[in-house]
This record gives C-alpha cells, structure tokens and sequence, in this order.
C-alpha cells in the first residue's frame, strides 16, 4: 500500500444515467474506504435520472484534499458507454488507462446490469487495493440478491483485463 | 464511515436531538431529510419551502431544535418567513440549510445565497466536506440557541453530493424540552415591536461576530509568509491543493465576519487572494474594511470553482479557459407520459408557459413546446399575463403547464389568480400529475396521498380544488390511453374562451413500480386495520 499512500490515485467513472455509474464510484470509494486511505468522491445528480451524461471522480490516498478531479490529471478513466468515452478523454493524464466496454472482450457473458461492476473488476488490475476490500465494498454497496452475479462480474472483469 | 455532506447533515441533526425535520425537495437538498427519517428522525415534505420555515420556527418557538432543508432557490420562497424570523429569534436551534448550486447542475439560476445571511440577517456557517457538514451541523444549533438567531447552513453541489470520511462525534443535547414560552413584545412583529426587534438583531449579530472571531469554524493553517488566502465551503479544499505552500483562512463562520481574525490573518502574509466561488462578497467585504486584498477575475464569477481555476485565480490569469465537452443532454424518459402531451403542444402550435419539473425537457428536440420556464408556479402568471395583453388570435394559443408537486407548492395562489382576474378570451391550465415529484428523485408530496415515509397521507386532489376555486370545465385525461383524444381535449379547451383546467394523469414510468408497492402495502395495512376493528 505504500505506493498508493505516497500519491493521490485519481479515477473518473463515466457513462450515462441508469448505467450504474454512481453506484460503481461508490464501490470504488468504499473499497479505498476500507483500504484504510483517505478518500473523497464527488458527482453531479440531478438530470443524470434522465439519462444524460453522469460523471463521478474518486480520489484516494494518504491525504485528499479537493473532492474534484482537474482536467488531465486522472489516473484512470472508466466509461460504461462507449460513445462517452470521447467527452470524457480530456480528464486523463497522457499516460492513463482507460476502461471501456471494449475491455471486457473475451470475459464471457456479463450480465448488462453489471457491467458496470465487471469494469471495476478490469480497473482493479491498475489499482493497488487489496482483494478482499473489493468484494467487502461489493457486498457491503449492492443488495443481498445481486451478490453472487456481481462478484462474478468483477471477476470475470479482472480476468479480462489480465489477457 | 463515507458520507456525503447531505447525509452528515442528517445524521448530526439526528445525534444533536432535532424534534422535526422540514423542507421541500430540490437538488442538491433533497437526501438530507430523507437520511434523517431513516436515521429514525420525525421528518416531512411541505408544501413549500415557504411553509417549511413557518412550521421549523414554530418548533423553535416551542422549544425544539428544527431542521429545514431547500435548494437555494427556495430559499427565495422561504425569504418573507427568513426576513422577520431574524427579528422575532428564536429559542430551540433552527437550521436552515440552504444548498446552491453554482454552474447549475440542476438549476434555472446559480444565485448566491451568501447574501440571505446579509439581507436577513441570519448567521451562516459554510462546511468544506461531509466531516464539517457533521461538525457545523451541530455547532449550528448550538449558536442558534446561543445567540437566539436562525443559522443558515450554506451548503453547494460539491459539498452536498461529495462524499468522504466522517467521524461521528457525540453533540450536546438542547438544554431543555420543548414548551411554551410567552413573549408578545419578542414575537408579535407589529412596529412598535419590530423597531426594538431590529436594534435587537443588530446586538446580537454583534455579539455573534465577537465569538466567530475565535470559534471552531474560523480556520487559519498557518504555513507560508509569502501567499495567504481567504476562502469559504469546498473552495478551502481546492485552494489547499492548488497552492500547499500558502497559508490558508477557511471562514466556516461567514456571517457576520471574524473581521479581527482576518485583519491579522492579511497582515501576517506578503500577498492576500480572496478565493471564492459566485459572486465578489468577501472581497468586498474585506475591502471596505481597508484590507489589502486580490480578488478574481469576472469570468470566475460563472460556474464552479475547482483547483485549476483556483491556479488561474491566484496567479492572475485571465485567459480564457479550454473548453469542456459538452456530454449527453438528459431527456423525457421513453413511456414518459409527458411526451404525448408536448408532442399535442406541439401539433396545436401553442404559447406553452411552462414550470419547474422534468416536463421542463419537453423544451428540447423533438418537442421543442415550451416557451418559458422561470420559477416554481410561474406557469400560471406569466400565462395569464400573456393572455391579458395578446392580440385575441395569439392569446388564444396560450396554454400554463405545471407538474402536481410544483401545483401544490405554488400553483394554488395562480389558480386563484386565474378564477378572480380572468382574461377576455379565458385560459387553459394543464396539470401534468404523474403522481411524484420526478425530478428530484420521486417524493412524496400533499397530491399522492403518502407522506415523506411512504405511509399514507391525506390526499388533495388537483380536479377537487379547481372546482373548489370556482373552475367550472375540469377535465381528466390519461395522456398515453388516447392520444387523439388528448389532442381534442386540448383544442377544445382553447377554443372554449372559458377557464380549463386539464389534469392529464399517468405515474411517472420511473415511480409507477414504487407507486404500486406502496399502494399493497397501504391495502394490506387497511386490511389489517379493518380486522382488528372487527375483533
């Protein structure tokens, strides 16, 4: 941990309302959460209900001091829609990793709800956080029902993004 | 824990023994409440924000610590109470949370609310993140009690909505237990008690200046001589990060100013910017104090603030800023039960005077039917001042849209409007009823028959009170069963030259599921009811 202590990890997640995007910076700011950093992870809510643009930045680390994540400085940016990856490029550094559907080609069948989680699960290969707080932050953030396809979907995602 | 600032609100407000929770739903205000009443807290939808305010200092005249949430702009509906609750004080701490919204993620103005605590003068404290939200929450109703004055809570989007750490710390209880108090002279606001009220105020505001100047939210990180900075809310974050090495002054308690706090604070510092979002108020502030401060440019007037235009801000560069791509616009749901009916607007070719709620999308491409959209409830005026001076054969075309909550916080005195200064050629009111107040996330309000809970409530229906007032063609419509028939029902209203009332009634697609939970669940507790009666 002492990599990601030393600097502030910063991560947009983007897509459209009703894609999850919300809850997968939820799970992402609760698995750093439970990493023992600090964390801070801002959005706007509002129209996104109406199926405009959604964006959340998280950002963990020793100390974090701004909720918000300046253009160009994002480590990485994860989009659940692909044709909102465009709009939301500017935010990555020149050397950042970005997630997209694309990412999970060859993970097998993902369920549509939780493609947001099976992201999580390819952007967790680029992010030092511990197994377990994952799947506690999953569990911990998603309703009993949903557990078991979730955790599957975000393995699949690891495994996908480890190809 | 992680929290957002709207749910660290709630849960000091639940820990500080807050009696009763009151507001009217608006982004970013809208989580507060409803974190307090699953926190357990007594907590209730208004009507309006108007009506929110009367009913916290009420509480407060009762004794009881009181909670009042609102989006900035409501703080404008809430403004007549505001004004005079300043001078009548209060006894149980009352917190009036004002959430703005600067770049108007969800908003029709980003109005600066830091002038309500100088206009009414009201005590304002402004949090930076979820943890000050839980502290200043607490120390609120402290100096509200304190110093007998209402406390706005000035909260933005990226404090609201933010989430990070917060530690619960225990709050002191209020000293006492609700009770009647009579004071005539101190609440009776007729002049004779109004002009030593005023005086009053201006005591105690003075007195509440003395004790900012050293209080827990008046924060000085001392570090570097050669840059200092004054700031307010989450701008102390960005201005921490954007320049490390300066010495940063966070005014948690922004009114009435620490004015000694920060005469030393600009005297021990080479060079002093003032950083703040919306509009130039400390910095003038400070300057009329005679402190040499900088302030920002104009174009950092507009939108929020964020560590790289703070940079820009404290290095003095003006120059205009890149472009951000502009994402997907929201829209009308598919199965809106909106959509056939802007789509009718549109086909008639009507004036369309609209209103605050997601009907206000029906602006937009395909529809393009609304031709304003002002405030909460002004559908009804501005169509009937249209009507009223209109050549006959455009007059005619004008139709006031409103959705069922924004009709019962503030259509009710349009209405009136409409039956007792009629226009020559009549008018058509639509009332769009999906049953929810959509926008900000489904609440509840006095036209769906639940309370802020779900549970049931008494309902008051929309075709009811038009008769009520005097309407005599009140029509109900399914606006998805008939689209032509809706067509019809429109046209013939405008032909008419009487006043129409039409409730075009369908839930909302997105709350219908909800909806019909809690129907079974208020059945089955009938059900229940009625056999226990039986016993």
């Amino acid at each position: 941990m002492t990599k990601a202590k030393a600097k502030v990890v910063n991560v947009v997640l983007a897509g459209l309302g009703g894609q999850g995007v919300v809850k997968a910076s939820d799970i992402l700011a609760d698995a750093a959460f439970r990493a023992g950093l600090d964390v801070k992870k801002s959005e706007i809510h509002g129209m996104s209900q109406r199926g405009g643009s959604v964006a959340s930045d998280v950002r963990f680390g020793e100390r974090v001091d701004s909720p918000m994540i300046a253009r160009g400085e994002a480590d990485c940016l994860l989009v659940v829609a692909a044709d909102q990856v465009e709009v939301n490029r500017h935010v990555l550094k020149p050397d950042g990793v970005l997630v997209t559907p694309e990412t999970l080609e060859g993970a097998g069948k993902i369920q549509p709800k939780s493609i947001n989680v099976a992201l999580l699960g390819a952007l967790s290969r680029h992010l030092d956080l511990p197994a377990p707080v994952w799947e506690e932050a999953i569990r911990a953030n998603l309703a009993e029902k949903h557990h078991r396809l979730n955790l599957e979907a975000f393995q699949r995602g690891r495994e996908a993004a480890g190809k | 824990m992680l929290l957002s600032g709207d749910e660290a609100v709630a849960l000091a407000a639940f820990n500080a023994g807050v009696r009763l929770g009151t507001g009217y739903p608006g982004t970013p205000s809208t989580e507060i409440l409803e974190a307090f009443a699953r926190l357990g807290g007594a907590a209730r939808w208004a009507p309006n924000e108007k009506v929110a305010l009367e009913v916290g200092l009420g509480a407060s005249f009762g004794g009881a610590r009181a909670l009042v949430t609102m989006k900035h702009v409501g703080v404008n509906v809430a403004a007549d109470v505001l004004f005079t609750a300043t001078y009548t004080g209060v006894d149980g701490g009352l917190v009036l949370v004002s959430a703005d919204d600067p770049g108007m993620a969800s908003s029709q103005n980003e109005q600066d609310n830091r002038h309500y605590a100088r206009a009414a003068g009201a005590i304002m404290l402004e949090p930076a993140d979820a943890q000050q939200s839980y502290d200043f929450t607490g120390a609120a109703f402290e100096i509200s009690e304190r110093f007998h004055l209402p406390v706005i809570l000035r909260m933005t989007t990226r404090v609201c909505h933010s989430k990070s750490i917060v530690t619960q710390r225990p709050l002191p209880p209020p000293s006492a237990a609700p009770a009647f108090r009579r004071d005539v002279p101190g609440r009776v606001m007729i002049p004779a008690h109004a002009r030593p009220a005023h005086r009053r105020l201006r005591e105690r505001l003075a007195r509440a200046a003395g004790y900012a100047e050293d209080c827990p939210q008046t924060l000085v990180e001392r570090r570097g001589k050669a840059l200092g900075i004054v700031t307010s809310g989450v701008c102390a974050l960005h201005a921490r990060e954007a320049a490390p090495e300066a010495s940063l002054m966070q005014l948690g308690f922004s009114h009435p100013l620490p004015m000694r706090a920060i005469r030393e604070f600009v005297a021990s510092v080479d060079r002093c910017v003032v950083v703040e979002e919306g509009d130039p108020i400390l910095v003038a502030e400070l300057r009329a104090e005679g402190l040499k401060v900088e302030g920002k440019a104009e174009r950092f007037r507009f939108g929020e603030l964020n560590v790289e235009r703070v940079r820009r801000i404290l290095s003095g560069d003006d120059s205009p800023e890149p472009e951000t791509p502009s994402g997907k616009p929201p829209m009308l749901c598919e199965g809106c039960s909106h959509r056939p009916v802007f789509e009718a607007l549109s086909r008639l070719d009507c004036i369309v005077s609209g209103d605050i709620g997601c009907y206000t999308l029906g602006v937009l491409p395909p529809f393009s039917a609304i031709d304003s959209c002002v405030c909460m409830g002004a559908s009804i005026g501005v169509g009937l001042g249209l009507r009223h001076v209109l050549p006959p054969g455009e007059a005619r075309r004008v139709v006031s849209v409103i959705g069922d909550s924004t009709f019962m916080h503030s259509g009710l005195t349009g209405l009136a409007e409409m039956v007792y200064n009629p226009p020559p050629g009549g008018h058509v009111l639509l009332i769009l009823d999906n049953g929810t107040t959509a926008m900000t996330g489904q609440q509840e309000h006095p036209g769906t028959g639940r309370d802020l809970s779900h549970r049931v409530a008494k309902r008051i229906v929309p075709e009811e009170v038009a008769r009520a007032m005097g309407i005599a063609n009140v029509t109900t419509i399914d606006p998805m069963a008939d689209e032509a028939a809706l067509e019809r029902a429109i046209a013939s209203a405008l032909a008419s030259g009487e006043l129409c009332v039409i409730v075009a009634r369908r839930a909302c697609i997105l709350a219908a599921p909800k909806i019909r939970i809690y129907e079974r669940a208020a059945a089955a507790s009938a059900m229940a009811k009625m056999a226990e009666t039986a016993k």
